[in-house]
């Protein structure tokens, strides 16, 4: 792999320690799948978790000197100052996320909290090569967006960050951006739940192979349609790169999904019925519900007022929590259209800057709960408490009865 | 007559580490093994219930989320239950990622499949410095 001389000089330590340590590992990477060599970057985003892994990575390069080069947005860990008020945690939880707010800001990281950067905090242009990590927000600056980046991982961002450089190879380059498979949909997709299904069907068939999707009858997905279909077909899968055809801006038209190469007969066809069979094995839990918990990934603005909607007046039923998820933006956005106050009058709270996979939320577990995210249940099974998974307005059916039937 | 057979390699993290063989076809995510003893514990996992700590891992790739894998690897690392070195059948960013920021030896394109001429048992060296794997069918003692 070419380098630099100024690129040599940061491996070989002379602006520092936490400059080598990050040109290290793009190093490693670059070498590893073959790059030619690094490409500037002017966009980053770092999947900040506040689990020590990721903060020791961060403290490691800050204290040993290095600042970013492209200040880097950053995923949600939680909001410390309000979540106190409702939950207890422990003086370690609590520590550590202040270690990883401190580390954080003094790498010089844009501290927004929020983990699906494309729909606003974070928009990368068509075509631009980015260092994204998030495995939902990865597949969305690529599919929905046409914008370049590997499935970076978060210390392989927070690196990209520091030195403004990310290695020259897969997803960056056309041959890795085309359609490997193609799919037929002959469905349906009236809401985000129903793209996110679908997108957990796709990346079971797909691996970490590119699907072309190709509809009976075009739709018009919006952010969050994108944003939950890439969300789920990086979880069942390892999908970073998706096209629709006639819809994403790589795929005008079939041919190009395929970057002039043989087309493959569809591998199989998703209709409703697959739809349907997908969210019953996925859904069995029926019961008591303690939590309903959205927002993974983040709700947006429009997501809150469509809640409201379906309440109708309503209220969350005594034995259970009402908790969204959300970006920053969208709660202040409420509190000034006074939306927060009036979902909170029903028994409903929404927080900033928090990711449904943290400390604070674990007096909820051994519980059943209830989302409308099947990544958010993945994540919160494996800390103790099962999630039933359902669209939105049976969520909020459940919260007002208080189960789930 | 010594049964080692020598196989070239690429090295990824460099370094040297020895140890029985465990051999994972299904690609992994450290998040779900035990901290404490380094025992998988995803469901329904190829070597669901196996220790990797202290072995040599022969393992398909890697999975799961940006960020986990490299929580997965930072733990086994501070209680000292990683793998003493990891062979992959394909390489994959994040899985690589997390191997270089805990200086865990790794390598990739053996120059066969890995899954054919190491099975579980087999005593393995990994020089990822001289590029080299070298395995023992049956084990060391079997010399």
């Amino acid at each position: 792999m070419f380098l630099t001389d100024e690129e040599k000089s940061i491996l070989d330590g002379e602006r520092g320690a936490g400059y080598q340590k990050a040109m290290e590992l793009i190093y490693a990477l670059g070498l590893t799948f073959d790059a030619e060599k690094l490409i500037p970057i002017k966009r980053a985003h770092v999947a900040l978790s506040g689990q020590e892994g990721d903060t020791y990575w961060c403290e490691l390069l800050v204290n040993g000197g290095a600042v970013c080069a492209v200040p880097p947005t950053t995923n949600p860990y939680w909001d410390t100052a309000y979540l106190t008020k409702f939950f207890d945690v422990t003086r370690e939880e609590l520590e550590l996320a202040e270690r990883t707010g401190d580390a954080y800001r003094r790498i010089g990281a844009k501290l927004t909290y929020h983990c699906a950067p494309g729909l606003g905090t974070n928009v990368p242009f068509f075509g631009e090569h980015v260092a994204f990590s998030e495995s939902s927000a990865t597949p969305y600056v690529n599919g929905a967006l046409g914008a370049r980046s590997n499935r970076e991982s978060s210390v392989s961002a927070l690196a990209a960050a520091v030195i403004g450089k990310t290695p020259l190879y897969g997803y960056h380059l056309d041959e890795c951006r085309r359609g490997d498979f193609l799919i037929d949909v002959d469905a349906d997709m009236p809401e985000c739940y129903d793209w996110g299904i679908l997108g957990h069907c796709v990346g079971k068939i797909a691996g970490s192979r590119n699907p072309v999707l190709r509809f009976k009858n075009t739709p018009r997905p919006g952010q969050e349609d994108f944003l939950y279909f890439g969300a789920e077909a990086a979880t069942s899968g390892a999908v970073a790169m998706y096209h629709m055809v006639g819809v994403t801006p790589e795929a005008p038209t079939l041919e190009a999904a395929f970057g002039g190469r043989k087309i493959p007969s569809a591998e199989c066809v998703i209709t409703n019925k697959e739809l349907k069979a997908e969210e019953d094995s996925l859904t069995p839990a029926t019961g008591e519900i303690n939590l309903v918990m959205l927002g993974c990934p983040h709700y947006t603005y429009n997501q809150l007022l469509e809640v409201e909607r379906l309440f109708a007046g309503r209220r969350v039923n005594g034995g259970t929590a009402f908790w969204i998820l959300a970006e920053a933006g969208a709660v202040e956005l409420a509190e000034r259209s006074h939306l927060r106050q009036r979902l909170e009058l029903l028994g409903v709270r929404m927080v900033g800057d928090t990711c449904i996979d943290e400390p604070c939320w674990k007096s909820f577990e051994g519980s059943l709960g209830v989302t409308d995210s099947p990544k958010c249940a993945y994540y919160r099974e494996r800390r103790g408490q099962p999630f039933a998974i359902r669209r939105l307005s049976v969520c909020v059916e459940a919260a007002v009865k208080g189960r789930l039937d | 007559m010594d049964n080692v057979k020598v196989y070239k390699c690429r090295s990824i993290v460099r370094g040297r580490g020895e140890g029985e063989a465990v051999v994972s076809k299904d690609a992994m995510c450290f998040y779900l093994t035990d901290p404490k003893t380094g025992t998988v514990i995803e469901r329904n996992h190829a070597i669901q219930g196996k220790s990797i700590a202290g072995k040599v891992l022969v393992v398909q790739s890697g999975k799961g989320s940006s960020v986990v894998q490299v929580d997965g690897f930072y733990q086994l690392w501070v209680k000292n239950n990683l793998p003493s070195a990891i062979i992959l059948g394909e390489a994959e960013p994040v899985i690589v990622s997390s191997a270089v920021i805990v200086g865990e030896t790794m390598v990739d394109r053996l120059e066969a499949d890995p899954f054919e001429v190491i099975e579980d048992g087999d005593y393995v060296e990994v020089d990822a410095d001289a590029q080299e794997v070298r395995v023992w069918k049956g084990g060391k003692a079997a010399k």
